[in-house]
């Protein structure tokens, strides 16, 4: 194409700003990263092993930072698959259907994200506390939920519900009901043109939406503060445990446990760019039409 | 298959789509609905496929009744507007999704697949894009690929919408050709929709004309010209 009589000139495509806005742009954005999210992370790091790798590794496997560690991932193995199957319904009732309330359950659906976390918990000690509506029932089957498992489950999926939801329903309405009806017209059942159809194309906005909730449901803090009543090595999960070294001035467990959760959530984070880098070619090949 | 609409009302809330709607479709023919935008062309073809359901009046498919039949059941080849291909799925998954949805006992070989949508493919002259995704297909190609699609279920009949809506002048001319020559060989009953007055006469058999959720005119292309049945069939049928 470039005629070699002519002098060189660079074509700069209309979109491309001065070079000195790009410059200061990008530095601000390196800049507010490192200072905002990566400095933070190094000095949890940094802390956890001031005194060496065998004293966190001490603070990490006492009996209760162990319970801690186990209660959390067995809260986030349940709340966050539940969560995913009903932010799937969610998503699936609010862009396939149309009926009267919508407008309002898309409203519910974002509540968790609005509701202080400490006002969701005391609203749920309130509901199944000894004192409330289900309380006596409660007792007298007994079963416990406040100050139990059962409540830091049920104040774990309360708190990141919208998470899966938020994340399909734009995909979702972006891509409409035609794929799904051209496969029923091909004689797919309902549940086939789920699985093959619907799933498919709604996958990466899943896998992202399970891997918010995920680190929501482990770093949960407030809701779970108020309805575990913080009981050392029984309703203590990771955050609370967390919060309970560093207030009796254990830091070096306390920031261990820490960078245990900051790791988590960098592995969930590390996991999906894999995928991602797995299966870049697929992606860009399926994204548009 | 020849299929007759009785009566057939649309309502979608307050809104009339289709006012009581009659009309016969011989078996094997050729029709086109032809109409301006919002006058309830969609919505028949929807009906006659099964994904909408009418308010009031009955769909009867070789003389027995088919309104409560289910989409599945109906077996009717549906191409629409925008393709809809599985974007996620290569070209001869896409041909080869209704025969893999079958039943197991109703369901061909792996081998008979793959043999039935090679045929598919060269029957819309494109041989070698099975293994391509939707994407990375022009918008004429797409085009072809969902009819091989529809084609593929081996359909009682054959429901187009808009099938040349988003093409240019070129390829619109080169596909009603193809579709022609596809009807002539399959020897299907066919129903399109266009608002393309020169397409629906060039191309059918049969042409009706809607007009506000009404049949305004039934009837071959020549007869349509000569004696309009209306002023607004008139005017929208003026070349
Ligand atoms: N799902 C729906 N909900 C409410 N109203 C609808 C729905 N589908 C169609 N309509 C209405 O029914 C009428 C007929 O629509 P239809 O899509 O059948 O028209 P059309 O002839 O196909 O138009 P076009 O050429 O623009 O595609 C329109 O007034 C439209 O607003
Ligand atoms: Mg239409």
């Amino acid at each position: 194409m470039s005629d070699v009589a002519h002098p060189v000139t660079r074509p700069t495509p209309v979109t491309t700003e001065p070079r000195l806005a790009r410059h200061i742009l990008i530095g601000t954005v390196v800049a507010l990263v490192a200072v905002l999210l990566f400095a933070p992370l190094f000095a949890v790091f940094a802390e956890a092993l001031r005194q060496g790798w065998a004293a966190s590794i001490e603070g990490i496997s006492s009996p209760d930072a162990r319970a801690a560690i186990r209660l959390t991932l067995i809260v986030a193995a349940i709340a966050v698959p539940l969560n995913a199957v009903f932010g799937i319904a969610a998503a699936w009732a609010i862009t396939k259907f149309d009926f009267r309330g919508k407008a309002f359950l898309i409203t519910l659906i974002d509540l968790p994200f609005s509701v202080s976390p400490v006002v969701a918990g005391l609203a749920l000690v309130l509901l199944f506390g000894a004192n409330s509506w289900f309380g006596a029932w409660l007792i007298a089957h007994d079963l416990k939920i406040v100050f139990a498992f059962p409540g830091i489950v049920l104040a774990t999926m309360f708190v990141t519900f919208p998470f899966v939801a938020r994340e399909l329903i734009p995909v979702m309405m972006e891509q409409g009901r035609a794929e799904e009806e051209a496969a029923l017209t091909l004689g797919a059942s309902g549940w086939r043109v789920f699985l093959t159809v619907t799933l498919p194309n709604i996958r990466w906005a899943l896998l992202y939406g399970v891997l918010l909730c995920n680190a929501r449901a482990m770093g949960e803090f407030g809701a779970v503060a108020v309805i575990s009543g913080k009981i050392r090595g029984e309703t203590t999960t990771m955050p609370i445990m967390i919060e309970m070294l560093y207030n009796e001035y254990l830091s070096v467990a306390a920031f261990s446990l820490a960078a245990v959760l900051a790791l988590l959530a960098l592995v969930t984070l590390f996991l999906k760019s894999l995928l991602e880098w797995c299966y870049a070619d697929l992606l860009a090949a399926t994204r548009r039409h | 298959m020849f299929v007759e609409i009785e009566e057939i009302a649309k309502e979608f809330g307050t809104e009339r789509a289709l006012h009581p709607v009659s009309l016969s479709i011989p078996s094997g023919a050729l029709i086109a609905l032809l109409g301006p935008s919002g006058s309830g062309k969609t919505t028949l073809l929807r009906i006659l496929a099964g994904l909408e359901f009418p308010t009031s009046g009955r769909v009867l498919f070789d003389g027995t009744d088919a309104t409560g039949m289910s989409v599945q059941e109906r077996r009717a080849g549906f191409v629409f507007q925008h393709y809809a291909l599985f974007r996620h799925m290569t070209v001869f998954e896409n041909v080869a999704y209704g025969l893999r949805a079958r039943k197991r006992h109703e369901r061909p070989t792996r081998a008979e697949i793959g043999r039935r949508v090679n045929r598919l493919l060269d029957l819309i002259q494109l041989p070698d894009i099975g293994s391509r995704y939707p994407s990375q297909l022009s918008g004429g190609q797409r085009q072809r690929v969902a009819l091989a699609r529809a084609l593929a279920i081996e359909p009682r009949m054959l429901l187009l919408d808009e099938p040349f809506g988003a093409l240019d002048a070129k390829v619109r001319k080169e596909l009603r050709q193809g579709l022609r020559e596809i009807h002539d060989t399959t020897g299907l009953t066919t129903v399109f929709v266009t608002h393309d007055q020169e397409e629906a006469m060039e191309l059918a058999d049969l042409v009706v004309v809607m007009s506000m959720g009404r049949v305004e005119q039934v009837g071959k292309p020549a007869d349509i010209r000569a004696r309009p049945a209306s002023d607004f069939v008139r005017t929208f049928t003026a070349a």
